[in-house]
């Protein structure tokens, strides 16, 4: 006797439901996100146009986790992202570098509004595109007079990037993959399709092909990094976006790509492209 | 003084006479174990807050210890029963004798 005569029809639709209800425990559950009962976020959303063919809708990496750690993100005290964002406003009042500048010296609270949603971008300037960590080094060497600015995946660094994006928290992602930035835009795409390392794993295995399944005891999300810089339980602390794409491309066994090398700019700018439509989380709360 | 140290408190505003209300403070600190060792295979001294208090209008609502398991940036929810404006006065106590003090004010209907 087959299976299907024992179960009959319809027990195997119920079986099937159940079984689709198990993988995507947490997607599409009617779910809200709003920090600190006043910036709305957009968790969920169609996928932008260059994605046709590969994804139709696109979640934040905030609904694969679980209901403890999506609370924590609900509220700048229980965000522990915010020490770090904390030390940063110290930071960023304090002089640093030859010139006597502080980065208040230029810039107030509230200039930073569109700065994560857009970035990276081309800087025409200097012929390239450059994240937000570049454009702070630029700062700091060019115009402070650092002779040594923060490291790209300092701890002053990431608190920085993080003090950024929290001001463009709720702000739509609106990367330009268009004019000057295209071909490296191209070139973040090539490196996300490519499968890297022993294990032969490109980005889009798991986060395009297989998101909302189990790896090991996790659920896979999209990756977009419109929570990034974000804070991981795991490491208590802040993780950069590079960060977070060498060690993906570590655990396909493959020798990676150094943070902050171009390699990595293009993927930055490729896959938070991925995300234009969301909204800026950054410093988001991750396990 | 450990580095980077920085109370946060949470407190309502305003509230009711009698109220129970929700109190949460947060203090950045690495909590050092002192079982740890660096990469020289030296034991890293331990520095950890060892005591917290909250004091309001001068009458103690907690007096914690803490011990060297608790993990960095140590975080504390409470009640407390308000009835009358008043002050809240948090205190954490450093191992190396820093003592780190937090205050906020609620009023009382």
């Amino acid at each position: 006797m087959t299976r299907k005569s024992l179960l009959g029809g319809g027990a195997i639709g119920a079986l099937a439901i159940a079984i689709a209800s198990v993988v995507s425990a947490d997607i599409g559950d009617d779910e809200q996100l709003v920090v600190n009962g006043e910036i709305e976020m957009i968790i969920e959303t169609a996928a932008p146009d260059h994605l046709e063919g590969h994804l139709s809708t696109i979640y934040s990496g905030w609904v694969f986790r679980s209901d403890e750690t999506q609370a924590m993100q609900a509220d700048d005290f229980d965000n522990p992202a915010f020490i770090f964002v904390d030390q940063a406003v110290d930071a960023f009042n304090t002089e640093m570098g030859a010139e006597g500048n502080s980065c208040a010296s230029c810039h107030s609270a509230g200039d930073f509004a569109d700065t994560r949603p857009t970035y990276p971008q081309w800087d025409a300037e200097h012929g390239e595109v450059q994240t937000v960590e570049m454009q702070v080094i630029e700062c700091q060497t060019e115009r402070m007079g650092m002779e040594e600015p923060y490291a790209y995946d300092s701890q002053a660094m990431r608190n920085m990037v993080a003090l950024i994006a929290s001001e463009g928290r709720g702000q739509v992602m609106n990367v330009a993959i268009d004019g000057p930035a295209q071909s490296t835009w191209e070139q973040g795409r090539e490196i996300y399709y490519t499968r890297f390392g022993q294990l032969e794993l490109s980005c889009a295995n798991c986060h395009e092909q297989n998101y909302g399944n189990n790896i090991r005891a996790d659920h896979l999300s999209q990756g977009q990094i419109n929570g990034f810089p974000t804070y991981r339980l795991k490491q208590a602390n802040l993780v950069s976006v590079h960060n977070r794409f060498r060690g993906c491309i570590r655990d396909t066994r493959a020798e990676t790509f150094s943070v902050g090398s171009p390699e990595f700019v293009a993927l930055e700018l490729y896959v938070a492209s991925r995300a234009n439509g969301l909204t800026v989380e950054g410093p988001a709360v991750r396990n | 003084m450990a580095d980077n140290v920085t109370p946060r408190v949470r407190v309502p505003r305003e509230a009711s006479a009698g109220d129970s209300v929700s109190v949460r403070t947060l203090i950045s600190h690495p909590m050092e174990s002192g079982q740890r060792r660096d990469g020289d295979g030296n034991i890293i001294p331990r520095q950890i807050i060892n005591r917290f208090t909250c004091d309001f209008n001068g009458q103690n609502v907690v007096d914690v210890t803490l011990e060297p398991a608790i993990s960095t940036n140590p975080y504390f929810q409470f009640e407390a029963v308000v009835n009358e404006t008043g002050t809240f006065q948090f205190t954490w106590y450093d191992d190396d004798g820093s003592v780190y003090e937090e205050t906020a004010d609620i009023a009382v209907s």
